[in-house]
Protein backbone atom coordinates (compact mmCIF):
# COMPACT_ATOMS: atom_id res chain seq x y z
CA UNK A 1 0.00 0.00 0.00
CA UNK A 2 3.07 2.40 0.69
CA UNK A 3 4.84 2.10 -1.98
CA UNK A 4 1.92 1.86 -4.32
CA UNK A 5 0.15 5.41 -2.91
CA UNK A 6 3.48 7.16 -1.68
CA UNK A 7 5.68 6.25 -4.84
CA UNK A 8 3.51 5.08 -7.68
CA UNK A 9 0.63 7.68 -7.06
CA UNK A 10 3.00 10.44 -6.61
CA UNK A 11 5.00 9.71 -9.23
CA UNK A 12 1.98 10.12 -11.99
CA UNK A 13 0.78 13.12 -9.95
CA UNK A 14 3.78 14.68 -10.52
CA UNK A 15 4.90 14.13 -13.65
CA UNK A 16 1.23 14.86 -14.80
CA UNK A 17 1.69 18.59 -12.72
CA UNK A 18 5.22 18.40 -15.14
CA UNK A 19 2.61 17.85 -18.11
CA UNK A 20 0.40 20.60 -17.36
CA UNK A 21 2.52 22.90 -16.67
CA UNK A 22 4.43 22.38 -20.23
CA UNK A 23 1.00 21.84 -22.14
CA UNK A 24 0.28 25.85 -20.38
CA UNK A 25 3.50 26.99 -21.90
CA UNK A 26 3.23 25.83 -25.07
CA UNK A 27 -0.87 27.20 -25.31
CA UNK A 28 0.54 29.87 -24.77
CA UNK A 29 2.58 29.81 -27.70
CA UNK A 30 0.14 28.05 -29.52
CA UNK A 31 3.03 25.34 -30.34
CA UNK A 32 0.65 23.02 -31.77
CA UNK A 33 3.24 20.44 -32.31
CA UNK A 34 4.32 20.29 -28.61
CA UNK A 35 0.45 20.65 -27.29
CA UNK A 36 -0.35 17.01 -29.53
CA UNK A 37 3.16 15.96 -28.42
CA UNK A 38 2.08 16.12 -24.82
CA UNK A 39 -1.33 14.02 -24.51
CA UNK A 40 0.06 10.84 -24.16
CA UNK A 41 2.30 12.12 -20.90
CA UNK A 42 -0.90 13.84 -19.97
CA UNK A 43 -3.23 10.49 -20.63
CA UNK A 44 -0.82 8.24 -19.29
CA UNK A 45 0.04 10.44 -15.48
CA UNK A 46 -3.13 12.17 -15.68
CA UNK A 47 -5.29 8.82 -16.47
CA UNK A 48 -3.02 7.46 -13.05
CA UNK A 49 -4.06 9.84 -11.12
CA UNK A 50 -7.69 10.02 -11.80
CA UNK A 51 -7.96 5.87 -11.41
CA UNK A 52 -5.81 5.58 -8.18
CA UNK A 53 -7.90 8.28 -6.53
CA UNK A 54 -10.85 6.55 -6.91
CA UNK A 55 -8.75 3.39 -6.06
CA UNK A 56 -8.27 4.64 -2.41
CA UNK A 57 -11.72 5.63 -2.02
CA UNK A 58 -13.10 1.53 -3.23
CA UNK A 59 -10.86 0.04 -0.59
CA UNK A 60 -11.71 -0.18 3.14
CA UNK A 61 -10.46 -1.66 6.44
CA UNK A 62 -12.92 -4.83 7.10
CA UNK A 63 -13.20 -2.87 10.57
CA UNK A 64 -14.74 -0.17 8.75
CA UNK A 65 -17.01 -2.46 6.31
CA UNK A 66 -14.69 -3.28 3.48
CA UNK A 67 -15.81 -6.63 2.30
CA UNK A 68 -19.64 -6.25 3.52
CA UNK A 69 -21.89 -6.17 0.29
CA UNK A 70 -24.43 -3.44 -0.29
CA UNK A 71 -27.85 -4.27 0.67
CA UNK A 72 -29.06 -1.14 -0.85
CA UNK A 73 -30.46 -0.81 -4.47
CA UNK A 74 -26.87 -1.40 -5.67
CA UNK A 75 -26.78 -4.79 -4.58
CA UNK A 76 -30.42 -5.24 -5.94
CA UNK A 77 -28.87 -4.25 -9.63
CA UNK A 78 -26.50 -6.33 -9.15
CA UNK A 79 -28.87 -9.26 -8.35
CA UNK A 80 -30.69 -8.20 -11.48
CA UNK A 81 -28.06 -8.13 -13.96
CA UNK A 82 -25.72 -10.59 -12.54
CA UNK A 83 -27.61 -13.26 -11.26
CA UNK A 84 -25.98 -12.44 -8.29
CA UNK A 85 -22.93 -11.23 -6.25
CA UNK A 86 -20.83 -14.42 -6.81
CA UNK A 87 -21.14 -14.21 -10.39
CA UNK A 88 -20.32 -10.75 -10.48
CA UNK A 89 -17.02 -11.40 -8.70
CA UNK A 90 -16.46 -14.56 -11.13
CA UNK A 91 -16.77 -11.87 -14.04
CA UNK A 92 -14.89 -9.16 -12.34
CA UNK A 93 -12.19 -11.47 -11.44
CA UNK A 94 -12.35 -13.33 -15.16
CA UNK A 95 -11.57 -10.36 -17.01
CA UNK A 96 -9.03 -9.02 -14.65
CA UNK A 97 -7.36 -12.56 -15.35
CA UNK A 98 -7.25 -12.04 -18.45
CA UNK A 99 -6.27 -8.51 -19.18
CA UNK A 100 -3.16 -8.64 -20.91
CA UNK A 101 0.01 -6.40 -19.32
CA UNK A 102 -0.91 -3.47 -17.83
CA UNK A 103 -4.75 -2.42 -16.95
CA UNK A 104 -7.95 -1.75 -14.66
CA UNK A 105 -10.94 -3.63 -14.18
CA UNK A 106 -14.06 -1.50 -13.52
CA UNK A 107 -17.89 -2.03 -12.18
CA UNK A 108 -19.05 0.65 -14.36
CA UNK A 109 -22.57 2.06 -14.30
CA UNK A 110 -23.78 3.57 -17.73
CA UNK A 111 -25.39 6.60 -16.66
CA UNK A 112 -27.38 6.81 -20.38
CA UNK A 113 -28.49 3.19 -20.53
CA UNK A 114 -28.97 3.10 -16.70
CA UNK A 115 -27.28 -0.53 -16.51
CA UNK A 116 -24.34 -1.88 -14.80
CA UNK A 117 -21.40 -3.48 -16.47
CA UNK A 118 -17.69 -5.10 -15.92
CA UNK A 119 -15.57 -3.07 -17.81
CA UNK A 120 -11.51 -2.92 -18.54
CA UNK A 121 -9.01 -0.32 -19.82
CA UNK A 122 -5.82 -0.85 -20.32
CA UNK A 123 -2.65 0.92 -19.04
CA UNK A 124 -3.64 4.78 -17.20
CA UNK A 125 -6.75 4.68 -19.53
CA UNK A 126 -9.69 6.44 -17.27
CA UNK A 127 -12.46 4.46 -17.66
CA UNK A 128 -14.51 6.93 -20.01
CA UNK A 129 -12.31 6.21 -22.92
CA UNK A 130 -14.87 2.82 -22.74
CA UNK A 131 -17.94 4.99 -23.19
CA UNK A 132 -18.41 8.85 -21.93
CA UNK A 133 -21.27 8.02 -19.74
CA UNK A 134 -19.51 5.36 -17.70
CA UNK A 135 -19.04 6.08 -13.74
CA UNK A 136 -16.64 3.76 -12.12
CA UNK A 137 -18.56 2.40 -8.90
CA UNK A 138 -15.25 0.46 -8.49
CA UNK A 139 -11.92 -0.32 -9.90
CA UNK A 140 -9.41 -2.42 -9.42
CA UNK A 141 -5.72 -2.28 -10.51
CA UNK A 142 -4.36 -5.52 -12.15
CA UNK A 143 -0.86 -3.65 -12.60
CA UNK A 144 2.15 -5.89 -11.44
CA UNK A 145 2.81 -3.65 -9.03
CA UNK A 146 -0.32 -3.47 -7.16
CA UNK A 147 0.26 -7.12 -6.28
CA UNK A 148 3.13 -8.31 -6.71
CA UNK A 149 5.10 -7.68 -3.47
CA UNK A 150 2.63 -9.62 -1.76
CA UNK A 151 1.21 -12.35 -4.91
CA UNK A 152 4.13 -12.54 -6.89
CA UNK A 153 2.75 -13.75 -10.01
CA UNK A 154 -0.02 -15.16 -8.41
CA UNK A 155 -2.78 -12.26 -9.51
CA UNK A 156 -5.39 -14.88 -9.26
CA UNK A 157 -5.09 -15.08 -5.48
CA UNK A 158 -5.01 -11.01 -5.37
CA UNK A 159 -8.23 -10.96 -7.09
CA UNK A 160 -9.97 -13.42 -5.03
CA UNK A 161 -8.93 -11.83 -1.67
CA UNK A 162 -9.45 -7.96 -2.96
CA UNK A 163 -13.23 -8.78 -2.33
CA UNK A 164 -12.56 -8.73 1.26
CA UNK A 165 -11.28 -4.53 1.37
CA UNK A 166 -13.74 -3.75 -0.88
CA UNK A 167 -15.63 -0.36 0.08
CA UNK A 168 -19.60 -1.50 -1.02
CA UNK A 169 -20.86 1.89 1.03
CA UNK A 170 -18.73 4.25 -1.50
CA UNK A 171 -19.76 2.26 -4.65
CA UNK A 172 -23.46 2.19 -3.13
CA UNK A 173 -23.31 6.30 -2.60
CA UNK A 174 -22.18 6.58 -5.79
CA UNK A 175 -24.68 4.62 -7.56
CA UNK A 176 -27.29 6.23 -5.89
CA UNK A 177 -26.05 9.13 -7.27
CA UNK A 178 -25.40 8.96 -10.48
CA UNK A 179 -28.20 6.80 -11.23
CA UNK A 180 -31.14 9.22 -11.32
CA UNK B 1 -4.36 -18.13 -52.25
CA UNK B 2 -3.61 -18.75 -48.11
CA UNK B 3 -3.67 -15.00 -47.07
CA UNK B 4 -2.25 -15.40 -43.83
CA UNK B 5 0.33 -17.87 -44.68
CA UNK B 6 1.15 -15.68 -48.18
CA UNK B 7 2.02 -12.40 -45.49
CA UNK B 8 4.23 -14.91 -43.24
CA UNK B 9 5.83 -16.06 -46.23
CA UNK B 10 6.45 -12.79 -47.77
CA UNK B 11 7.97 -11.53 -44.80
CA UNK B 12 9.68 -14.58 -42.89
CA UNK B 13 12.46 -17.17 -44.17
CA UNK B 14 11.49 -19.76 -41.76
CA UNK B 15 7.97 -20.97 -43.40
CA UNK B 16 8.45 -22.00 -46.25
CA UNK B 17 5.29 -24.28 -46.50
CA UNK B 18 2.18 -22.63 -48.56
CA UNK B 19 0.03 -25.07 -47.08
CA UNK B 20 -2.32 -25.15 -44.10
CA UNK B 21 -5.70 -26.64 -42.99
CA UNK B 22 -9.03 -24.47 -43.16
CA UNK B 23 -10.26 -24.79 -39.65
CA UNK B 24 -8.84 -23.84 -36.24
CA UNK B 25 -7.20 -20.02 -35.82
CA UNK B 26 -6.93 -19.38 -39.29
CA UNK B 27 -10.45 -19.60 -40.21
CA UNK B 28 -12.62 -16.99 -41.94
CA UNK B 29 -9.03 -15.30 -42.49
CA UNK B 30 -7.62 -17.60 -45.63
CA UNK B 31 -9.23 -18.27 -48.37
CA UNK B 32 -10.11 -21.81 -48.35
CA UNK B 33 -8.03 -23.84 -50.95
CA UNK B 34 -10.43 -26.12 -52.82
CA UNK B 35 -9.63 -29.43 -52.96
CA UNK B 36 -6.61 -29.24 -50.54
CA UNK B 37 -7.70 -30.89 -47.02
CA UNK B 38 -5.55 -32.59 -44.15
CA UNK B 39 -6.08 -35.50 -43.12
CA UNK B 40 -3.35 -35.61 -40.47
CA UNK B 41 -1.97 -33.32 -38.65
CA UNK B 42 2.08 -33.65 -40.02
CA UNK B 43 3.44 -30.74 -41.42
CA UNK B 44 5.06 -30.65 -44.72
CA UNK B 45 7.05 -27.56 -43.40
CA UNK B 46 10.59 -27.35 -44.45
CA UNK B 47 12.64 -25.03 -42.44
CA UNK B 48 16.43 -23.29 -42.33
CA UNK B 49 18.84 -22.88 -39.96
CA UNK B 50 18.01 -25.79 -38.48
CA UNK B 51 15.12 -25.38 -36.13
CA UNK B 52 13.44 -28.61 -35.39
CA UNK B 53 9.71 -29.23 -35.45
CA UNK B 54 8.78 -29.99 -31.81
CA UNK B 55 5.19 -31.57 -30.89
CA UNK B 56 4.86 -29.61 -27.38
CA UNK B 57 6.86 -26.37 -26.52
CA UNK B 58 8.85 -26.93 -24.17
CA UNK B 59 10.36 -24.54 -21.59
CA UNK B 60 14.12 -23.36 -22.09
CA UNK B 61 16.29 -22.54 -19.32
CA UNK B 62 18.42 -19.67 -19.08
CA UNK B 63 22.36 -20.11 -20.22
CA UNK B 64 23.42 -20.00 -16.48
CA UNK B 65 22.40 -21.06 -12.96
CA UNK B 66 19.18 -19.12 -11.27
CA UNK B 67 21.28 -17.51 -9.08
CA UNK B 68 24.25 -16.75 -11.02
CA UNK B 69 23.28 -12.74 -11.88
CA UNK B 70 23.02 -12.17 -8.51
CA UNK B 71 23.35 -9.64 -6.96
CA UNK B 72 22.26 -7.62 -10.12
CA UNK B 73 19.70 -9.79 -10.71
CA UNK B 74 18.29 -12.03 -7.75
CA UNK B 75 17.66 -15.42 -7.65
CA UNK B 76 14.31 -14.96 -6.53
CA UNK B 77 13.69 -12.54 -9.28
CA UNK B 78 14.57 -15.86 -11.55
CA UNK B 79 12.96 -17.96 -10.28
CA UNK B 80 9.30 -16.26 -10.22
CA UNK B 81 9.95 -14.62 -13.51
CA UNK B 82 11.54 -17.78 -15.46
CA UNK B 83 10.27 -20.35 -13.32
CA UNK B 84 6.43 -18.96 -12.81
CA UNK B 85 5.84 -16.27 -15.94
CA UNK B 86 7.64 -17.83 -18.47
CA UNK B 87 6.97 -20.91 -17.51
CA UNK B 88 3.07 -20.29 -17.45
CA UNK B 89 3.32 -18.98 -20.79
CA UNK B 90 4.57 -22.44 -22.00
CA UNK B 91 1.83 -23.99 -20.35
CA UNK B 92 -1.01 -21.61 -21.58
CA UNK B 93 0.61 -21.40 -24.99
CA UNK B 94 0.78 -25.75 -25.55
CA UNK B 95 -3.02 -25.48 -23.81
CA UNK B 96 -3.96 -23.18 -26.62
CA UNK B 97 -2.63 -24.67 -29.49
CA UNK B 98 -3.12 -28.14 -28.85
CA UNK B 99 -4.96 -30.03 -31.68
CA UNK B 100 -4.85 -26.80 -34.03
CA UNK B 101 -2.78 -26.24 -37.20
CA UNK B 102 -0.54 -23.98 -34.64
CA UNK B 103 0.62 -27.15 -33.15
CA UNK B 104 3.84 -28.63 -34.16
CA UNK B 105 4.15 -24.73 -35.82
CA UNK B 106 7.75 -23.41 -35.54
CA UNK B 107 7.49 -20.65 -32.39
CA UNK B 108 8.07 -17.76 -34.61
CA UNK B 109 5.72 -18.94 -36.99
CA UNK B 110 3.05 -18.73 -34.44
CA UNK B 111 4.15 -15.34 -33.43
CA UNK B 112 3.58 -14.22 -36.78
CA UNK B 113 0.59 -15.57 -38.04
CA UNK B 114 -0.89 -14.61 -34.47
CA UNK B 115 -0.32 -11.47 -34.69
CA UNK B 116 -2.76 -11.13 -37.73
CA UNK B 117 -1.09 -7.82 -39.36
CA UNK B 118 -2.37 -6.90 -35.95
CA UNK B 119 -5.33 -7.94 -34.96
CA UNK B 120 -4.24 -10.01 -32.86
CA UNK B 121 -5.21 -13.54 -32.13
CA UNK B 122 -5.08 -15.11 -28.39
CA UNK B 123 -1.98 -17.26 -28.98
CA UNK B 124 0.15 -14.78 -30.03
CA UNK B 125 0.40 -12.98 -26.15
CA UNK B 126 1.35 -16.42 -24.83
CA UNK B 127 3.78 -17.20 -28.37
CA UNK B 128 5.62 -14.44 -28.24
CA UNK B 129 6.36 -13.96 -24.43
CA UNK B 130 7.77 -17.28 -24.72
CA UNK B 131 9.78 -16.05 -27.47
CA UNK B 132 10.89 -13.25 -26.07
CA UNK B 133 11.77 -14.22 -22.72
CA UNK B 134 14.24 -16.52 -24.46
CA UNK B 135 15.77 -14.18 -25.64
CA UNK B 136 15.87 -11.92 -22.66
CA UNK B 137 17.41 -14.16 -20.86
CA UNK B 138 20.35 -14.98 -23.50
CA UNK B 139 20.58 -11.51 -23.81
CA UNK B 140 21.87 -11.87 -20.18
CA UNK B 141 25.27 -13.48 -19.01
CA UNK B 142 26.95 -13.27 -15.32
CA UNK B 143 30.11 -10.50 -15.40
CA UNK B 144 28.23 -9.10 -18.64
CA UNK B 145 28.05 -5.19 -19.43
CA UNK B 146 31.09 -3.37 -20.11
CA UNK B 147 31.41 -2.65 -24.08
CA UNK B 148 30.54 -4.07 -27.17
CA UNK B 149 33.48 -4.56 -29.97
CA UNK B 150 34.24 -5.45 -33.41
CA UNK B 151 31.71 -4.82 -36.35
CA UNK B 152 28.81 -4.38 -33.58
CA UNK B 153 30.67 -1.52 -31.90
CA UNK B 154 31.21 -0.04 -35.54
CA UNK B 155 27.64 -0.32 -36.36
CA UNK B 156 26.42 1.47 -33.29
CA UNK B 157 29.12 4.35 -33.46
CA UNK B 158 27.86 5.06 -37.30
CA UNK B 159 24.30 4.75 -36.58
CA UNK B 160 24.11 6.22 -32.69
CA UNK B 161 26.77 8.37 -33.12
CA UNK B 162 28.51 7.05 -30.10
CA UNK B 163 27.77 4.17 -27.84
CA UNK B 164 27.08 6.64 -25.34
CA UNK B 165 24.66 8.02 -27.38
CA UNK B 166 23.06 4.64 -28.10
CA UNK B 167 23.02 3.61 -24.33
CA UNK B 168 20.84 6.78 -23.97
CA UNK B 169 18.65 6.37 -26.92
CA UNK B 170 18.00 2.47 -25.26
CA UNK B 171 17.69 3.12 -21.73
CA UNK B 172 14.93 6.59 -23.02
CA UNK B 173 13.22 3.61 -24.93
CA UNK B 174 13.09 1.27 -21.73
CA UNK B 175 11.66 3.95 -19.56
CA UNK B 176 9.40 5.88 -21.36
CA UNK B 177 7.57 2.17 -22.12
CA UNK B 178 4.43 2.95 -20.34
CA UNK B 179 2.69 -0.42 -18.56
CA UNK B 180 4.62 -2.97 -19.85
CA UNK B 181 6.58 -3.81 -22.42
CA UNK B 182 9.97 -4.19 -24.34
CA UNK B 183 12.71 -2.06 -25.38
CA UNK B 184 14.91 -3.64 -28.51
CA UNK B 185 18.29 -2.52 -30.21
CA UNK B 186 17.31 -4.41 -33.62
CA UNK B 187 18.80 -4.40 -37.10
CA UNK B 188 16.78 -2.86 -39.86
CA UNK B 189 17.26 -4.39 -42.89
CA UNK B 190 13.73 -4.46 -45.55
CA UNK B 191 12.09 -2.04 -47.08
CA UNK B 192 8.68 -2.38 -44.93
CA UNK B 193 6.23 -4.34 -46.80
CA UNK B 194 4.49 -6.13 -44.43
CA UNK B 195 1.06 -4.57 -44.25
CA UNK B 196 1.39 -4.30 -40.52
CA UNK B 197 -1.40 -2.19 -38.47
CA UNK B 198 1.64 -0.41 -36.43
CA UNK B 199 5.37 -0.19 -37.97
CA UNK B 200 7.49 1.95 -35.37
CA UNK B 201 10.17 2.90 -38.10
CA UNK B 202 8.42 3.01 -42.26
CA UNK B 203 11.77 5.01 -43.01
CA UNK B 204 13.52 4.34 -46.55
CA UNK B 205 17.28 3.56 -44.34
CA UNK B 206 18.06 0.21 -44.41
CA UNK B 207 20.33 -1.96 -43.19
CA UNK B 208 20.71 0.27 -39.86
CA UNK B 209 20.44 -0.63 -36.44
CA UNK B 210 17.18 0.81 -34.48
CA UNK B 211 16.04 1.26 -31.11
CA UNK B 212 12.35 0.38 -30.89
CA UNK B 213 9.53 0.04 -27.87
CA UNK B 214 6.80 -2.18 -28.06
CA UNK B 215 3.34 -2.70 -25.62
CA UNK B 216 3.00 -6.25 -23.94
CA UNK B 217 3.83 -9.01 -25.77
CA UNK B 218 4.48 -7.40 -29.12
CA UNK B 219 8.58 -7.79 -30.48
CA UNK B 220 10.02 -6.44 -33.75
CA UNK B 221 9.79 -9.73 -35.44
CA UNK B 222 5.93 -8.99 -36.42
CA UNK B 223 7.60 -5.73 -38.40
CA UNK B 224 9.78 -7.44 -40.09
CA UNK B 225 12.97 -6.34 -37.89
CA UNK B 226 15.87 -8.42 -36.32
CA UNK B 227 15.75 -8.34 -32.78
CA UNK B 228 19.55 -8.39 -31.24
CA UNK B 229 18.97 -7.07 -27.96
CA UNK B 230 16.13 -6.93 -25.20
CA UNK B 231 15.29 -5.73 -21.83
CA UNK B 232 11.72 -6.67 -20.19
CA UNK B 233 10.49 -3.79 -18.66
CA UNK B 234 6.89 -5.58 -17.64
CA UNK B 235 6.91 -4.33 -14.08
CA UNK B 236 7.26 -8.31 -13.05
CA UNK B 237 11.08 -8.15 -14.81
CA UNK B 238 12.27 -5.60 -11.86
CA UNK B 239 9.61 -5.17 -8.88
CA UNK B 240 11.32 -7.65 -6.41
CA UNK B 241 14.82 -6.16 -6.81
CA UNK B 242 13.78 -2.10 -7.96
CA UNK B 243 10.32 -1.74 -6.87
CA UNK B 244 9.40 1.15 -8.93
CA UNK B 245 12.91 2.68 -9.93
CA UNK B 246 13.13 1.34 -12.96
CA UNK B 247 15.76 3.80 -14.41
CA UNK B 248 17.82 2.16 -11.75
CA UNK B 249 17.18 -1.32 -13.17
CA UNK B 250 17.92 -0.25 -16.61
CA UNK B 251 21.59 1.29 -15.42
CA UNK B 252 22.17 -2.30 -13.79
CA UNK B 253 21.28 -3.92 -16.67
CA UNK B 254 23.23 -1.75 -18.97
CA UNK B 255 26.55 -2.01 -16.85
CA UNK B 256 26.29 -5.35 -15.58
CA UNK B 257 24.39 -7.84 -17.43
CA UNK B 258 23.95 -6.87 -21.03
CA UNK B 259 25.96 -10.11 -23.15
CA UNK B 260 27.38 -7.89 -25.89
CA UNK B 261 28.86 -11.61 -27.38
CA UNK B 262 25.27 -12.80 -27.57
CA UNK B 263 24.42 -9.66 -29.41
CA UNK B 264 27.15 -9.59 -32.06
CA UNK B 265 26.31 -13.14 -32.74
CA UNK B 266 22.46 -12.35 -33.28
CA UNK B 267 23.72 -9.38 -35.58
CA UNK B 268 26.16 -11.55 -37.63
CA UNK B 269 22.99 -13.81 -38.19
CA UNK B 270 21.01 -11.55 -39.34
CA UNK B 271 23.20 -9.49 -41.45
CA UNK B 272 23.43 -12.91 -43.28
CA UNK B 273 19.45 -13.20 -43.64
CA UNK B 274 19.52 -9.55 -44.99
CA UNK B 275 22.27 -10.67 -47.83
CA UNK B 276 19.93 -13.93 -48.37
CA UNK B 277 16.63 -12.37 -48.92
CA UNK B 278 18.40 -9.51 -50.91
CA UNK B 279 19.73 -12.18 -53.58
CA UNK B 280 16.32 -13.93 -53.13
CA UNK B 281 14.77 -10.51 -54.25
CA UNK B 282 17.15 -10.48 -56.91
CA UNK B 283 16.76 -13.93 -58.14
CA UNK B 284 13.14 -13.38 -58.28
CA UNK B 285 13.51 -10.06 -60.13
CA UNK B 286 14.94 -11.68 -62.45
CA UNK B 287 12.43 -14.45 -63.19
CA UNK B 288 9.78 -11.88 -63.52
CA UNK B 289 11.52 -10.21 -66.26
CA UNK B 290 11.98 -13.61 -68.19
CA UNK B 291 8.26 -14.13 -67.66
CA UNK B 292 7.49 -10.98 -68.97
CA UNK B 293 9.73 -11.25 -72.44
CA UNK B 294 7.45 -14.59 -72.77
CA UNK B 295 4.30 -12.62 -72.31
CA UNK B 296 5.25 -10.26 -74.68
CA UNK B 297 5.92 -13.41 -77.29
CA UNK B 298 2.22 -14.82 -76.74
CA UNK B 299 0.82 -10.87 -77.27
CA UNK B 300 2.53 -11.43 -80.67
CA UNK B 301 0.69 -14.35 -81.62
CA UNK B 302 -2.73 -13.13 -80.48
CA UNK B 303 -2.32 -10.21 -82.67
CA UNK B 304 -1.41 -11.97 -86.00
CA UNK B 305 -4.16 -14.53 -85.04
CA UNK B 306 -7.07 -12.02 -85.03
CA UNK B 307 -4.86 -10.12 -88.36
CA UNK B 308 -5.53 -13.19 -90.09
CA UNK B 309 -9.11 -13.06 -88.99
CA UNK B 310 -9.52 -9.64 -90.45
CA UNK B 311 -8.42 -10.51 -93.70
CA UNK B 312 -11.17 -12.73 -93.94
Amino acid sequence: MQLHHQKHHQTYITNYNKALEQLDQALAKADSSSIVQLQSAIKFNGGGHINHSIFWKNLAPIREGGGEPSKASLGWAIDTQFGSLKALIQRVNAEGAALQGSGWVWLALDKELKKLSVQTTANQDPLVTKGSALVPLFGIDVWEHAYYLQYKNVKADYLKNIWKVINWKYASEVYEKENL
Amino acid sequence: MVVAVAAAAASSTWLTCALLPRQGWLHGIQEPTPGLQWTNKKRCCTRKAGLTITAKLELKPPPYPLNALEPHMSQETLEYHWGKHHRGYVDNLNKQIIGTELDEMPLEDIIITTYNKGDILPPFNNAAQIWNHDFFWESMKPGGGGKPFGELLQLIERDFGSFEKFVEEFRSAASTQFGSGWAWLAYKANRLDVGNAENPRPSDEDKKLVVVKSPNAVNPLVWDYSPLLTIDVWEHAYYLDFQIRRPDYISIFMEKLVSWEAVSSRLEIAKAQATEREEEEKRKQGEKEVGNSDNEAVKMYVDSKSDDSEAE
